[in-house]
């Protein structure tokens, strides 16, 4: 394998990692600050994708489309949270769960309903559809570049939002002691609703983005939220640097996994077993690398106890 | 004929048709939620719309969200507490191996719309098991065989399961050229990134790949972004008329074999694309057309025989005496499709993605296990 290659594939990663960690954001905000488990949360990120679809075939602008995403899993997220969530805060973890694999459920179906079974149609715009050259001669496709970057910016935006504004001070508070920011006069369930809309449309524009280079379809969201589950547990639940270290970890963990273990393996097999065997355990590679760092950091790399 | 006569027949033909009002009980276990769920649904409708009306046979439908746990679980409540006759439905080869052995065990015929796992068409095949589709490496021997001509070397790629890996070895078997590499996937993939840059890397001439559903479309629409310009080929299931309108205008020109096209000229293939788009208002895929024959079939034995007479309903089953939307169809000694593959190749019909055919890549083609199959 040549050091281009190798390159390009890290890159790879990094955009896997990118794209889990706008997922990531969302969970283990809702995780830290409110307590809650929301298995819907790849729901949000299906809605997210399909409404942008659905924007860009009527309109044909990826740009509202992508507004779009936001806007409808925002205000789904609202719904819900209006709706079912604010019941759950003070049950125990088994309840949320029930009750939000229920929403999965609901919205899954509900989805098929008004759009159908068949995966909808979602291209990416035709400005950035082909590739860029990098230094180096690296041809890597323009639309993953731009992920990258609005993953970071993202980031950016979050880490000032939590550690530089009022807001920030308020949801950090209700992390650390909910009963307490509620004396003091905030407004909690306020808070919890727009933490939870802010969370939901992180999904919802991770779904668009993505949906653009992957299928738009029901049931879009669950392997994402399995790996997002992965990603806070190795950051730590409820920190968004977790969030970001993780998801990056885990994305260029599976990348690379997928690519050298096969090649590894090529010096120590015949081709076909080593591929079929060095994909098998690549695929395993995550959950041990999850497994490692709880060992060591039973809460997670930024986790607090 | 006098009344005595008279009197026997009619008895005769009241309890032949007390019999015949028993029916089949069909359980189709199929993939009706989830990333699948295109491939099953186009099954169900083709295999509903050619028993429509048929008042012999009951179907009994349940999902099983390409899990094979739960389509254990499915295929034990229908033959259990539903006391289903005939089994169908299986989509993903995985599950078909968790279900159709147990199955056929306990006396219960299974048709198979879709899988065709190598292990059931060789030392495994079973007098009840029917394959109505193919055996999993038919489409890729007849494309090894039809794209030799144009031999280079080939980058192989397909998901890390049994169908991704009899595929792979179909298209090996025949194909006369090099094989630059070869790459398996995580079932249910969507990133296929790391792939891509494989196969930039590599020195191919041509990409071959089998990816199913959603994954053929993540794969398509990353491809064409990425500037790699080699073309691209595979079985039909990846170019498949469920996905085709969301990969749009990349698919075009892509070659793909497949058993059925909808402008097959055949008999019967024009009224069965129009009915199933009057029904259900798409297109169908081969999956459909699959579905559909599948009806046929067990509609023709359901009118020679009583699924009570297991060796009867066997024969009649083994005749396959229906009018194939693919034409010629009959079953090899071990179940499996006798049948023409053709070459297609994805075209634009105005606003439409679509296949149309453009030769025949194997004729009375059959599968390469059948002689390990003691039936």
């Amino acid at each position: 394998m040549t050091t281009l290659l190798l390159i390009e594939q890290v890159l790879n990663g990094l955009q896997a990692g990118i794209m889990l960690f706008l997922m990531a954001a969302g969970l283990t905000l809702i995780f830290g600050v409110m307590g809650l488990i929301n298995l819907a949360h790849g729901s949000l990120y299906m809605i997210g994708a399909f409404a942008a679809a659905a924007v860009a075939a009527a309109t044909g602008s990826f740009l509202l489309a992508l507004f779009a995403s936001l806007v409808a899993a925002a205000a789904a997220g609202v719904v819900i949270e209006l709706a079912v969530i604010r019941r759950l805060y003070d049950r125990d973890h088994l309840d949320q769960v029930l009750a939000t694999f229920a929403l999965i459920l609901i919205l899954s179906e509900g989805t098929r309903w008004l759009f159908g079974s068949f995966p909808l149609y979602l291209d990416v715009p035709t400005i950035l559809s082909g590739p860029v050259i990098l230094p180096g001669g690296i041809a890597y496709p323009a639309y993953r570049l731009v992920i990258i970057l609005v993953g970071l910016a993202v980031a950016a935006g979050l880490f000032l939002l939590i550690g530089r504004t009022r807001i920030g001070i308020q949801i950090r508070a209700g992390e650390a002691d909910r009963e307490m920011i509620a004396a003091l006069g905030v407004n909690i369930s306020a808070l919890y609703t727009m933490v939870f809309a802010l969370g939901a449309a992180l999904a919802g524009l991770a779904g668009a983005l993505v949906g653009a280079i992957q299928s738009v379809q029901v049931g879009m969201g669950e392997p994402v939220l399995i790996l997002a589950f992965v990603v806070i547990v190795i950051g730590g639940i409820g920190s968004i640097k977790g969030a970001l270290v993780g998801a990056l970890l885990v994305g260029l963990t599976d990348t690379l996994g997928g690519v050298l273990l096969p090649l590894a393996l090529g010096g120590l097999m015949d081709a076909s077993s080593a591929t079929s065997i060095g994909s098998a355990v690549a695929s395993m590679l995550i959950y041990v690398l999850m497994a490692v760092v709880l060992i060591f950091r039973p809460t997670g790399l930024y986790g607090t106890a | 004929m006098d009344f005595k006569q008279l009197l026997a027949a009619t008895c005769v033909a009241a309890l032949g048709a007390g019999a015949q009002a028993e029916g089949v009980k069909v359980g189709m276990i199929t993939t009706l939620s989830g990333g699948g769920a295109g491939l099953g649904i186009d099954v169900r409708d083709g295999f509903l719309l050619a028993v429509k009306g048929n008042d012999d046979i009951e179907v009994v439908i349940e999902d099983d969200q390409r899990k094979p746990d739960i389509a254990v679980q499915l295929a034990d409540k229908m033959i259990q507490s539903e006391k289903v006759d005939v089994m169908t439905g299986i989509i993903w080869s995985n599950l078909a191996m968790a279900v159709v052995p147990a199955a056929t065990a306990q006396g219960k015929f299974y048709l198979s719309p879709n899988a065709g796992p190598s292990a059931l068409a060789g030392k495994g095949c079973h007098q009840n098991y029917f394959n109505v589709s193919w055996q999993n490496d038919a489409f890729s021997e007849a494309a090894g065989t039809a794209l030799s001509n144009e031999a280079g070397k080939v980058f192989l790629m397909a998901p890390n399961y049994p169908a991704g890996q009899d595929i792979m070895a179909g298209f090996k078997r025949t194909y006369q050229g090099e094989i630059a590499a070869e790459v398996y996937t995580k079932l249910g993939q969507t990133d296929y990134a790391a792939e891509i840059a494989q196969m930039r890397a590599s020195d191919a001439d041509q990409i071959y790949f089998f990816l199913p559903g959603g994954m053929g479309i993540s794969f398509m629409k990353q491809y064409a972004g990425s500037g790699v310009d080699k073309p691209v080929s595979g079985p039909a299931f990846s170019f498949d008329q469920g996905i085709l309108g969301a990969i749009g205008d990349a698919a075009i020109g892509a070659k793909n074999t497949a058993h059925w096209s909808k402008d097959l000229d055949v008999p019967g293939n024009a009224e069965f694309v129009a009915a199933f788009q009057e029904e259900f208002g798409r297109l169908p895929s081969i999956y459909a057309a699959q579905g559909y024959d599948t009806g046929l079939l067990l509609a023709s034995a359901a009118a020679k025989a009583d699924v009570d007479d297991a060796d009867a309903f066997r024969a009649a089953l083994k005749e396959a005496d229906f009018q194939s939307v693919r034409g010629k169809f009959s079953f090899a000694s071990n179940h499996h499709p006798l049948q023409n593959i053709y070459l297609r190749e994805v075209i634009k019909e105005g606003d439409l993605v679509t296949n149309r055919i453009v030769g025949t890549a194997a004729t009375d083609h059959s599968d390469p296990y059948g002689a390990d199959c003691n039936l």
